[in-house]
């Protein structure tokens, strides 16, 4: 809240650039501009980044061996990818590589991974090998006896895109980016073809230019401004997690063979050890991310037949997220709105988005250079951003200094993952307002008790931390309060 | 790091580690007691309904009085040291590592160590409830802990899935503070937790309780707006108009640390496998109360604990003698027996611990070694909510063979 109430002085004034959309491409592309000299604003409607598309994928970095040539995906995913453990490092959020396996059912399947083998190859993608059965066996040794070879694919990589999200926005931020949350935007005030003001539910706001990076929504967002060039079609992916005790039955990430359209049902590891299975793809509508029964069945029964010991009693959360689909162009949709001289439409971000999230935001860095925007660079700017830090990836030595320096990591509030009040409080002076905004920063209630135990005690915490009443706390924003009051006394 | 030593270190200062440390100490040892909250006492705590003590201590107390009692008799031994609001991280080779506010991290060197973590409640993510994902759906433990420790109102009309017992006392609790609850929905065709919370908690207070009947759908984008209940054996389904969902569907023992210490777990009951004396396949180390198996009754807790303490001293005194291991099995009926196994020689048969696969009427308990039977009790009722005890009996150990354990009687 801190954050918005400060983005709020001073905006009468023209900004250069209003980016809409606070997911991992939004906060890309406000820390790639955060580089120049610019007045950069980004307008989240939830009360967080990373709340959309973004905290429900798959979170691979993908090599970009799959995109069909010539395609914005070829071009932006492999490059995107080379990009990943860069960025990652600057901004200290999690990136590790397992590699991939992109399995076959048959021997017919052969000739399907050597086409993709060859198309990794135009698409710039080394470390592509294709595996025998005995190989693919010694590397994962619970899979499938069915399966009868593989493309192992070195450099598939795993993230955690919410964390990259917030480690975006708050690398942005110390370079001079603002935000605004729980602000959305609902018309545009337009001379000829040009958005004079973007009008949201907290005032209208001027700028010189717009970016449309509103994920599932960013064709309702151009509409706004008049522009029909693209629709997209929300494509449901529902996901099981498991817990971290099962973490090793998978050391790769595990492909079937792709489709036209999907990438099918992955088994992985997460970045924080747990195993993750999905998604399954569902047109659906744009509020929908429920999980069903059908969906659940569908994805573990898929995830059952490659890995046949996968432990369903081990589950310890579900969940659904939607990927932006143009369906039409079945491409990323990048560039200069065509009915609207200053938008820029950044729409039709479905997988491989996450891996191109890098490139895409130099990409459009590029079109409004080309377009004849100044980008004087900054020399303040700075790349690093540090993380909060992580007690139990700690050692013990690490943790007793800690302590010593602050009680509060002495104190676990999450047992579970062993996070820290410190931890906490951390992440609400970073900006976290929410128990979502927390868990997504630091872990606690992410684990297999799912928030049993530390929840009430977070409640309080929270309230105190951000003196506000208990019955203000809320899981994700605005009426997902989690408590009706105190009880009669 | 802050190095300690100690005979025993007791893992969580609920009713078992208060149990277990008190009875070690009361027999001499020495004595570490280690609780991740800043009070001692564990979930009775929060239980601030009656119904504790009346088969150990004959009078019928609330959570926190039956938790006082011990914790002051901990309190006053010397030979006792408790440390408040310290968490294990990690066990290895008798060393047990924590870390707190004063001495940040601590390392103990124990000779035996009583594991005593509890419980934790099984969640909505691991039954897979479809549906949405609001605020609003708490465990019953977790509402418990709001209402009656932090003084907070989850909500107002509630539903209740599973019939557990915390589920049937806080259906009760929030009807107490004003609340509506539309229902109990229990999937089962019987109710998970014990009669007399049936009776007390639901039946006193006009709540209804639906058997056969589950959630199949969650309701709400932010929070909660509604469930869509199902009513299993018709195959109908209805809507109800609720901002809570409580969920009491099962307890899962807490053996995170047991695992890293390289304990072996029984599937059936999510707890370490033990002998009569609660000591784990890793010698030295003890298990009691519901990190071992989910209890019904604290008083059972807190007998399992003086078991374990005791059997931890005979331990660490050299006295305990394993010349050979037999294995207790769950034969007909049977879900579970705990010990699952008995180190002979010993002195008397010990008491065994077991639930029912299902419910059944006018039973006989049987025990079975060596193609020889007999009959070890009988009982009226017997339910997968009700923990049947009983003793050994000395002429099935003779044969040094394996045992199994059965029930038979009339479907209800």
């Amino acid at each position: 809240m801190e954050g918005g109430c400060k983005a709020q002085s001073g905006m009468d004034k023209e900004l250069d650039i209003i980016i809409i959309g606070g997911g991992v491409v939004g906060t890309a592309i406000a820390r790639e501009l955060s580089r120049y000299k610019l007045d950069v604003l980004l307008i989240e409607k939830e009360s967080d980044v990373g709340w959309g598309t973004t905290k429900s994928n798959s979170a691979v970095v993908h090599t970009g061996y799959d995109p069909k040539p010539g395609t914005l995906m070829a071009k932006l995913n492999a490059k995107g990818a080379r990009l990943f453990p860069s960025i990652c490092s600057e901004l200290d959020v999690p990136y590790k590589k397992p590699g991939s396996m992109v399995l076959t059912p048959d021997e017919d399947g052969f000739k399907e991974l050597e086409e993709l083998k060859n198309r990794g190859k135009i698409n710039g993608v080394t470390n592509l090998e294709i595996i025998s059965q005995d190989e693919l066996f010694a590397l994962e040794p619970n899979i499938s006896r069915d399966i009868k070879g593989a493309l192992f694919v070195k450099d598939t990589a795993i993230t955690s895109p919410v964390e990259l999200a917030i480690a975006l926005r708050e690398n942005a931020e110390q370079n001079g980016v603002r935000f605004l949350f729980d602000t959305e935007v609902t018309g545009f005030e337009m001379e000829n073809r040009r958005i004079i003001s973007v009008k949201t539910s907290r005032g209208n706001l001027r700028s010189r230019w717009i970016i449309n990076a509103a994920g599932i929504f960013s064709d309702e967002i151009a509409r706004l401004a008049g522009d029909d060039s693209f629709t997209i079609t929300p494509v449901k992916g529902e996901y099981a997690l498991f817990d971290k005790e099962v973490g090793n039955m998978v050391n790769h990430i595990i492909f079937p063979l792709p489709t036209e359209t999907t990438k099918g049902i992955l088994v992985l590891p997460t970045v924080d050890g747990n195993l993750l299975v999905g998604p399954n793809e569902h047109i659906t509508t744009k509020d929908d991310t429920t999980v069903t029964e059908e969906g659940l069945n569908e994805v573990l029964s898929f995830g059952k037949k490659e890995f046949p010991n996968l432990p369903l009693n081990m589950i310890i959360t579900i969940f659904a997220g939607l990927r932006a689909k143009d369906l039409n162009r079945k491409d990323f949709i990048i560039e200069s709105s065509p009915a609207v001289e200053n938008l820029i439409n950044v729409g039709g971000i479905q997988s491989p988005g996450l891996s191109s999230a890098p490139s895409i935001s130099i990409y459009v860095t590029e079109i409004l250079r080309d377009r004849g925007l100044d980008l004087i660079p900054d020399p303040g700017f700075t790349p690093e951003r540090n993380g909060i830090t992580r007690f139990s990836n700690l050692s013990w030595d690490e943790r007793a200094e800690l302590i010593a320096k602050d009680q509060n990591y002495g104190e676990i509030i999450c047992r579970c993952e062993y996070v820290t009040v410190g931890e906490i409080i951390d992440a609400i002076r970073r900006g976290a307002t929410t128990l979502d905004g927390i868990k997504f920063r630091t872990r606690a209630g992410s684990g297999r008790c799912q928030g049993g135990f530390c929840g009430p005690r977070l409640i309080r915490l929270i309230s105190q931390l951000l003196e506000i009443p208990p019955e203000e706390v809320t899981k994700k924003g605005d009426g997902s309060n989690m408590v009706i009051g105190e009880t009669r006394q | 790091m802050k190095e300690l030593k100690s005979d025993i270190v007791v893992i969580g200062g609920g009713p078992a580690g208060l149990a277990g440390a008190l009875r070690a100490g009361e027999l001499g040892a020495n004595v570490i007691l280690i609780e991740r909250d800043f009070e001692l006492g564990g979930i009775l705590n929060q239980c601030i309904h009656t119904g504790f003590g009346l088969s150990l201590l004959g009078s019928e107390l609330t959570g926190p009085e039956y938790a006082e009692i011990f914790i002051e008799k901990v309190l006053s031994l010397n030979n006792i040291k408790v440390l408040l609001s310290s968490m294990v991280l990690d066990v290895k080779d008798k060393v047990v590592y924590g870390i707190n506010k004063r001495d940040g991290v601590f390392a103990i060197r124990a000779e035996a160590i009583l594991l005593a973590m509890g419980c934790r409640e099984r969640t909505r993510g691991a039954l897979g409830i479809p549906g949405e994902r609001p605020a609003g759906i708490y465990t019953a433990g977790a509402a418990q802990r709001l209402i009656n420790i932090e003084g907070l109102m989850p909500g107002k009309r509630v539903v209740v899935l599973g019939s557990g017992d915390i589920g049937m006392i806080m259906a009760r609790r929030f009807v107490l503070e004003g609340a509506e609850v539309l229902g109990v929905l229990e999937k089962l065709p019987y109710p998970g937790g014990l009669t007399r919370n049936v009776v007390q908690c639901l039946e006193d207070y006009g709540i209804p309780l639906h058997l056969n009947h589950t959630i199949s759908e969650i309701k709400g984008k932010y929070r909660v707006e509604g469930v869509v209940a199902e009513d299993i054996l018709n195959n109908k389904k209805f809507c109800m108009d609720v901002d809570t969902i409580l969920l009491s569907v099962g307890l899962i023992p807490e053996n995170e640390i047991s695992k890293k210490i390289g304990v072996q777990l029984d599937p059936a009951t999510g707890g370490p496998v033990v002998d009569q004396d609660r000591e784990t396949n890793v010698s030295g180390v003890f298990a009691c109360g519901n990190v071992l198996q989910v209890h019904d009754l604290v008083d059972e807790v807190t007998r399992e604990a003086y078991i374990a303490a005791e059997g931890a001293i005979s331990y660490t005194s050299g006295k305990k003698r394993r010349e050979r291991l037999i294995q207790l099995k769950p034969g007909e009926n049977v879900r579970y027996v705990v010990p699952q196994k008995i180190s002979l020689p010993l002195e008397k048969p010990p008491y065994i611990y077991f639930r029912p696969r299902e419910p059944l009427v006018n039973c006989q308990i049987l025990g079975r070694a060596d193609g020889k039977e007999s009959l070890l009790g009988t009982t009226e009722y017997a339910r997968p909510g009700e923990m049947i005890k009983l003793r050994l009996k000395r002429d099935l150990l003779n044969s040094n063979l394996d045992i199994e354990i059965s029930l038979t009687g009339e479907k209800e």
